[in-house]
């Protein structure tokens, strides 16, 4: 489902991701985990073709983000960020919002499939006349993965999508995400610090620092302990 | 273990868009030692403007009471203004989440230090003063002070900026210090060293430390004692080493809805939130 090959993105002067290779299956949770500039979200915003000067090759279900129209990268993988309160227009009404990605590509009926969207999120359908404001954070992000669902991708991309919200909350995201890829055959790429979360969602990940892959581990590998980098080995000791 | 601080039935409430007012906090009691003693529970739980109460620094429109508020010896539901801005900075520290937001973007490092010197003690020498930031930056761990004492905010990472919020604070030798969330931005690794210089200070120095967060690990093992606060009120008051054995079901909610890496793959417990834990106090 994507292939990621000896993937380099360069800032000027500084490299955020260097000579990265990785696969994801259709269907599969893949993780991607390192401390804050390590490069695990500059992959994912390159998957998505938010960022130009990068080099090796990128195939998303056989599309190549630079090559492939906007509109129809974005009916095959979506993006899910860490703060809902930045990632939705704060003068919007949820409905406007989650309608928008069909609107833009002419999607008919977008009003009946928001009310399905709401609903397939966990939320009652009067939520499309509220505002960002008068939601709480876990709706917020219920509202993200609406939207990014809206156009039925076969992917999503999630950016750390429960580290800002209570523990709480973050249980019955993690719950929907979940229930959601298995209803749906989704692919997910989580991104994370978080080993617990990236153990309890992904059957494989990637360990990264300094825009290096550490290892590739399974899941069955990372409880077991079978670690070779002493790097992993520390993330695993501090969670 | 002498006592730092000590609050009775602390109440506060802001007052609502349609008039009526709103009790944030609910009758909050607990007393502070020299201790690591951690203040958990969801946003808007309370655990900030627990902490602010006591340091002084509500916004003038919230209406706090208290039937006993005391740090040390002072009363601090009867200081004047004036003593409670000298205690802040002098007696009192506090360290936010983000050092983004608490540091001056304009201002160099050491001189923001330095700064924080002199405002304690005037007649510090600048000379001693630039010394004394040097050797602060040192002590939380900072490699070259020299060249970071140079910098603005902006050329730090997110851990160094952190420790030099906690070397500002640190450097008056406070004897009550509150963190609210002062890891949750960092790495993991860096994390780790943050913390052990905040023991290092309550050991050592006999500090007292209020810690604030919404991580029931991290607490569990940071901290000595730790308060369960749950819509504006205590539920729980618990030794750290023994969160597992909490009564309450909040509590106990809040630790099983955590995933684990060797835990469950089953669905995870959801938090069911029961009106009654929201009664008022007493």
């Amino acid at each position: 489902m994507i292939e990621v090959r000896d993937l380099t993105v360069r800032f000027g002067p500084s490299t955020a991701v260097r000579h990265v290779s990785f696969s994801v299956a259709a269907g599969e949770s893949f993780g991607l985990v390192g401390e804050s500039g390590s490069g695990k979200s500059t992959i994912l915003r390159t998957i998505m073709g938010l960022h130009p000067g990068w080099s090796g090759t990128i195939s998303v279900n056989g599309l190549s983000p630079e090559k492939t129209p906007r509109r129809e990268l974005a009916r095959v993988v979506q993006m899910v960020f860490q703060d809902p309160y930045a990632s939705l227009h704060p003068r919007y009404a949820i409905g406007h919002q989650i309608a928008e990605p069909m609107r833009i590509n002419g999607i008919a009926d977008a009003g009946a499939r928001t009310a399905e969207m709401l609903d397939l999120v966990g939320l009652s359908t009067s939520f499309q006349f509220r505002y960002p404001h008068e939601l709480s954070g876990g709706q917020r992000q219920r509202v993200a993965i609406a939207r990014a669902l809206a156009l039925s991708p076969r992917i999503l991309l999630l950016d750390e999508p429960t580290s800002a919200l209570d523990v709480s909350i973050q249980a019955e995201i993690l719950n929907l995400l979940n229930r959601l890829r298995r209803e749906m055959n989704l692919t997910f790429v989580i991104v994370s610090h978080d080993l617990a979360v990236v153990s309890y969602m992904c059957e494989r990940l990637m360990v990264m620092q300094n825009a290096e892959a550490v290892e590739t581990l399974t899941r069955a590998q990372l409880r077991a302990g079978e670690i070779t980098s002493s790097y992993t080995r520390a993330l695993v000791g501090a969670a | 273990m002498s006592t730092l601080a000590h609050i009775e039935n602390l109440r506060v409430a802001f007052r609502t868009d349609e008039g009526s007012l709103r009790e944030v906090v609910r009758g909050v009691s607990f007393t502070l030692g020299r201790e690591k003693l951690g203040i958990v529970g969801e946003s808007g739980s309370g655990k900030s403007i627990t902490g602010r109460s006591l340091l002084g620094v509500l916004p003038p429109y919230a209406q706090m009471t208290a039937d006993r508020l005391t740090f040390g010896n002072i009363d601090l539901l009867r200081a004047s203004p004036k003593l409670r801005r000298s205690l802040r900075g002098g007696r009192m520290g506090m360290i936010l989440q983000d050092p983004k937001f608490s540091l001056n973007p304009v201002m160099r490092i050491g001189e923001q230090i330095v700064e924080a010197i002199r405002i304690g003690d005037r007649r510090i020498g600048g000379r001693l003063a630039r010394q004394r930031a040097l050797q602060t930056l040192e002590a939380v761990h900072i490699r070259e002070p020299e060249r970071v004492a140079r910098l603005y905010p902006h050329e730090l990472s997110g851990g160094m900026g952190q420790r030099v919020m906690i070397a500002m604070m640190v450097v008056r030798e406070p004897d009550l210090l509150i963190a609210d969330e002062p890891t949750s931005a960092l790495d993991v690794t860096v994390r780790t060293q943050v913390l052990s210089i905040l023991d290092e200070l309550v050991t050592r120095r006999g500090m007292g430390l209020i810690f604030i967060s919404h991580d029931l690990n991290l607490v569990a093992k940071f901290c000595d004692r730790v308060l369960v606060m749950y819509a504006g009120a205590i539920v729980e008051t618990l030794e750290a080493s023994r969160l597992r054995e909490a009564k309450h079901p909040y509590t106990q909610g809040l630790l099983s809805c955590l995933p684990t890496i060797n835990g469950s793959l089953d669905p995870l417990p959801v938090l069911k939130r029961e009106g009654s834990w929201a009664e008022p106090v007493r």
